[in-house]
């Protein structure tokens, strides 16, 4: 690669809480050292989805390498390394940050340190990383940087009184936060003569190259011609190519210890490729891998059906070049007398299924109907058989059933003092048992709770985050599996029972769920020309209904003046919306109908 | 020579009522003159497009025309008689609302050949007129229809809104009573409809105000067709009654999908097979019209597909219907076999008639018509 030795290297990435300004940040840095002129700098460069864009929230990790010119006139290479910021992800964040040396931490002048903040720093400290305050936004009126420096100082317990004061958004005072990372992030440490270790941090799918995989090297060297080995896979490929991302690919000679670059490989397809996997050469491999490796398993389950009108064959093409970038998103044909023909599929958590159904819909421009999201149940039937059953519709009936089992997470939730209760009641609603809870500061607490993974995966994230006004930040792993008390909630509509919004529940909540769904779909169900009964059942006894009232009325004001086009476009607009229902016998459902039976109403 | 209906917008009110989203302004009476010399030169401008039509009817709306002094629609009037074929000109409506009528107005009106006048009465509860934003009251309605009969206006609409918040169904009953003892030629018992950006919209929205119920709206729509079929009118159009020749003919120009050309603020045309309407601010029209230039601020493009979708929506809105053979005539094609799949589905479910030569919507889809016309779009 370049001429410049390692020790001038620095690789870091940049934690935040949302809106704390971190792709602002970003495009500063990409900005002052040169590589992108600020005119033709899309906004926020790293973040390039639309759709994390729009959310405001990194999905997929990116780098970028930037050149710098320091004030001791040394050539600097600083590689930022970008972080998604969401609990599904969680894994991957500590594998961007395992491939650092340093964090800068971002704090909002005027809001100071904020759960998530907290929930990162410490992700960053488990990884040894050198983490280098930030205070940002101090332009804003509000600012107060030397209260929120000694807030830095007492919660987190990291020197902040020389922390950077900027504000990414005016540009101001970013070479302090460049001189701040050469002085304070240290070098890479790592030996370029032992066999090779080099971390995947990020991967995705190029159609011309294959797999490009994001990597940073810890030992030995990478260069076209090898044959390397994914450790957990034990597969091997030859390099074809090795390069570093500045606004483009640029390929270089070869990636040492200490650098973070990317490898091609004619690997065809992500999941040879995984986030966390160890790269090491075939013919003189190292004995160890890097730590932390874990193979990525979904948790949570729904169904993906093509809407009215829409293909099924091109639902699948869909699914596939999704999956071919992200490791984590599996599925399978599966058929619903509801919908038709369509996929159970798998996903991190429920951000992450909100995200493949999003991007079904944006980018491929489908209509899909996604049914409630589900977990593995595990089944034993009096007949001794064992199931894992994913899909409610599957369940065997009741009479046949000696006991179920359902997965179980051990929940970190880290909340100010303030909303102790809150989220005590939460967790309480949600069957929740409490473990213990410690003191992390005087007013700042982590909780630690067993929930049932089926409770968390209805709504839970967005009921913790309005109880808490933002501030709490979950995090959870899974801890096996439990016996516990549940039955199967069905609902029919119009007399029909729809097997999509079947859902799974403990016993003790289903009164409450068949009553919030039915709630729930007479809401979202519009008016047809006749009444729709909406019944929640279990087994044969209903437990909860509702109606849709029968249509009366549905006319356009007086066409006045001529203005034809108005109306149309009201009545296109009506049209549009149809577009997105599935009929169901002799109703029309619209789509939100199906994602209504996933939430809750304890927020 | 094709027929042609002409509409003008007379952009201007005292107040502005809280359920109207129409392009009007009050507070702007300084602008009236200016605005009159700039829809004089529109009115110029459209001189050579339509000399091969002559003017069938001639409709002033608003806002409120008759706010403005009477001199300015002397002028207006005379202009379009100067520059238009107007020979067979055979109805000449302007709107107006309860008083702000004087006998200079009506002496002008009748001067430049104004024959129909649709008054802007809404409801004869003056509680419920307060609280609609109107500033007139039922007696205010009264003087002006006795001002209009003195000076022989002889084809008088009257609007009607039900569905308001707080009105019931004895307010709607009294006041089609009573409009139909006074033998007004033409009422429009229009339904409530929240538009965007209104403040009655906005105000519904925040819990402020409540609507009738819709079965108790329906109620009172029902409930208006019988008394007033009963009292001798015709119910002709959705919204629409009338005595025995006194049909709005300007507004089947619509409902028929006729040429029909409008100047002025936000004004809507529709002809050869183009819609066009104008902008609705007053800086862009006037410096289009300085410029000589069309102050036209959009337009769209009928083609043949959609051209047959909205002749079905608007005709529909006659209780008559779609007469089969003008479809055919008018499009060379029959439209049984065009939306055969449509037209079954919703006569199986009731919302339409269809018998060898009408296809209308039954009383049933006259209250849902909004389905069948969704169905309809290309």
């Amino acid at each position: 690669m370049s001429n410049i030795k390692s020790s001038n290297i620095r690789n870091f990435s940049i934690i935040a809480h949302i809106d704390h300004g971190k792709s602002t940040l970003a495009d500063r840095l990409i900005e002052k050292t040169g590589l992108l002129a600020s005119r033709q700098m899309q906004e926020q460069v790293l973040d390039s989805m639309d759709l994390e864009r729009e959310r405001g929230i990194t999905i997929k990790l990116k780098n970028v390498r930037l050149n710098y010119k320091a004030k001791d006139g040394e050539e600097y290479i600083l590689n930022l390394i970008d972080t998604p910021g969401h609990v599904d992800f969680n894994y991957e964040v500590s594998r961007s940050l395992a491939a650092c040396e340093g964090a800068l931490l971002i704090v909002d002048a005027s809001q100071g340190i904020e759960a998530q903040t907290l929930a990162n720093v410490y992700l960053a400290l488990e990884q040894d990383l050198e983490i280098i305050p930030i205070i940002n936004k101090i332009d804003l009126p509000s600012a107060r940087p030397e209260e929120v420096k000694r807030e830095i100082e007492d919660i987190i317990g990291i020197e902040a009184e020389d922390a950077p004061l900027i504000s990414a958004k005016e540009g101001l005072n970013i070479d302090d936060v460049l001189e701040a990372i050469v002085k304070k992030v240290p070098a890479p440490k790592g030996d370029k003569n032992a066999p090779l270790k080099a971390l995947i941090f990020d991967s995705y799918y190029d159609s011309y190259k294959g797999v490009v995989a994001y990597i940073r090297v810890f030992d030995g060297v990478l260069k076209p011609g090898m044959q390397i080995r994914m450790m957990a896979t034990n597969k091997h490929y030859e390099v074809t190519e090795v390069g570093v991302t500045t606004s483009k690919q640029e390929p270089v000679d070869k990636l040492e210890a200490g650098d973070v670059g990317y490898v091609i490989a004619n690997i065809k397809n992500v999941k040879d490729a995984q986030v966390g996997d160890t790269i090491t050469d075939h013919n003189n491999p190292t004995a160890i891998p890097l730590p932390g490796y874990k193979e990525v398993v979904p948790m949570v389950y729904c169904g993906i059906y093509p809407a009215e009108g829409e293909d099924f064959n091109t639902v699948r093409d869909a699914l596939e070049k999704l999956q071919v970038n992200d490791a984590s998103l599996i599925f399978e044909p599966e058929t619903s007398a509801a919908l038709g023909f369509g996929f159970r599929c798998g996903f991190l958590g429920l951000l992450h299924m909100e995200i493949i159904q999003e991007r079904l819909e944006r980018e491929f421009d489908l209509n899909i109907v996604t049914t409630a999201p589900s977990v593995i149940y595990k089944v034993k039937t009096k007949s001794g058989e064992e199931l894992s059953i994913q899909n409610p519709t599957n369940l065997p009936k009741e009479t046949e059933i000696e006991y179920m089992e359902e997965p179980i997470v051990t929940a970190t939730i880290m909340t100010p003092t303030d909303y102790v209760g809150a989220v005590m009641e939460l967790c309480q609603n949600r069957r929740g048992v409490f473990i213990n809870m410690e003191y992390l500061e005087e007013t700042r607490v982590n909780l630690h709770y067993e929930l049932p993974l089926n409770e968390v995966i209805y709504d839970f994230f967005d009921a913790l985050k309005s109880k808490t006004r933002g501030y709490a930040s979950l995090d959870y792993e899974l801890k096996g599996y439990q016996q516990s008390d549940l039955v199967k909630l069905d609902i029919l509509i119009n007399g029909e029972l729809v097997d999509a919004f079947s859902i799974i529940v403990h016993r003790e909540k289903a009164y409450e769920r068949g009553r919030s769904i039915a709630e729930r779909l007479k809401e979202e169900i519009p008016r047809h020309q006749f009444a729709i009964p909406i019944q929640a059942v279990i087994g044969s006894k209903v437990i909860a209904r509702e109606t849709v009232r029968a249509l009366r009325k549905d006319v356009l004001a007086k066409c006045y003046g001529g203005d034809i086009t108005r109306k149309k476009k009201l009545l296109e607009r009506q049209k549009e919306g149809k577009k997105r229902m599935r009929q169901i016998g002799s109703v029309e459902v619209p789509q939100e109908a199906f994602l209504a039976v996933l939430k809750y109403d304890d927020k | 020579m094709k027929d042609l209906g002409l509409y003008i917008h007379i952009p201007f009110c005292r107040s502005k009522c809280y359920y109207c989203d129409f392009v009007s302004f009050s507070g702007k009476e300084t602008k009236i003159d200016e605005y009159t010399s700039f829809l004089l030169k529109e009115i110029e401008l459209y001189k050579d497009i339509l000399d091969e039509y002559r003017l069938k009817t001639i409709f002033i709306g608003g806002g409120t025309p008759s706010y403005i002094e009477g001199k300015y629609i002397g002028r207006i009037l005379d202009k379009i008689y100067k520059s238009y074929d107007a020979g067979g000109l055979e109805e000449v409506t302007i709107e107006v609302n309860p008083g702000t009528l004087d006998e200079e107005k009506l002496k002008i009106y009748r001067e430049y050949g104004i024959n129909r006048v649709s008054i802007g009465v809404q409801t004869l509860n003056d509680n419920l007129l307060k609280a609609i934003g109107r500033t007139h009251t039922s007696l205010d309605f009264y003087n002006s229809l006795e001002l209009l009969r003195k000076f022989g206006i002889n084809n008088i609409n009257a609007d009607l809104i039900f569905g308001l918040p707080d009105q019931t169904l004895e307010d709607c009953e009294e006041a089609l009573e009573k409009l139909a003892h006074l033998e007004i030629e033409h009422i429009s018992y229009y339904s409530l409809i929240l538009e965007e950006r209104t403040l009655m919209d906005k105000w519904y929205n925040e819990g402020k105000i409540e609507l009738p119920h819709e079965d108790e709206e329906r109620k009172m729509y029902h409930k208006g067709i019988e008394i007033l079929t009963s009292r001798g009118y015709s119910h002709y159009e959705i919204s629409n009654f009338s005595k025995k020749g006194f049909e709005c003919k300007h507004n089947l120009f619509y409902w028929k999908l006729k040429p029909y050309i409008g100047l002025g603020l936000a004004a809507h045309s529709n002809i050869h097979k183009k819609r066009f309407w104008n902008y609705n601010n007053f800086e862009d029209y006037y410096n289009s019209l300085k410029r000589d230039s069309f102050p036209i601020d959009g337009n769209e493009d009928i083609d043949h597909k959609m051209e047959m979708a909205e002749y079905l929506i608007m005709g529909l809105r006659l209780i008559e219907g779609i007469n089969k053979k003008d479809f055919n005539e008018r499009f060379n094609v029959d439209v049984d076999s065009i939306y055969k799949d449509v037209l079954n589905k919703y006569r199986e479910q009731g919302l339409l008639y269809i018998d060898d030569q009408w296809i209308r919507f039954t009383k049933k889809g006259l209250d849902l018509s909004n389905i069948v016309y969704v169905d309809l779009l290309p």
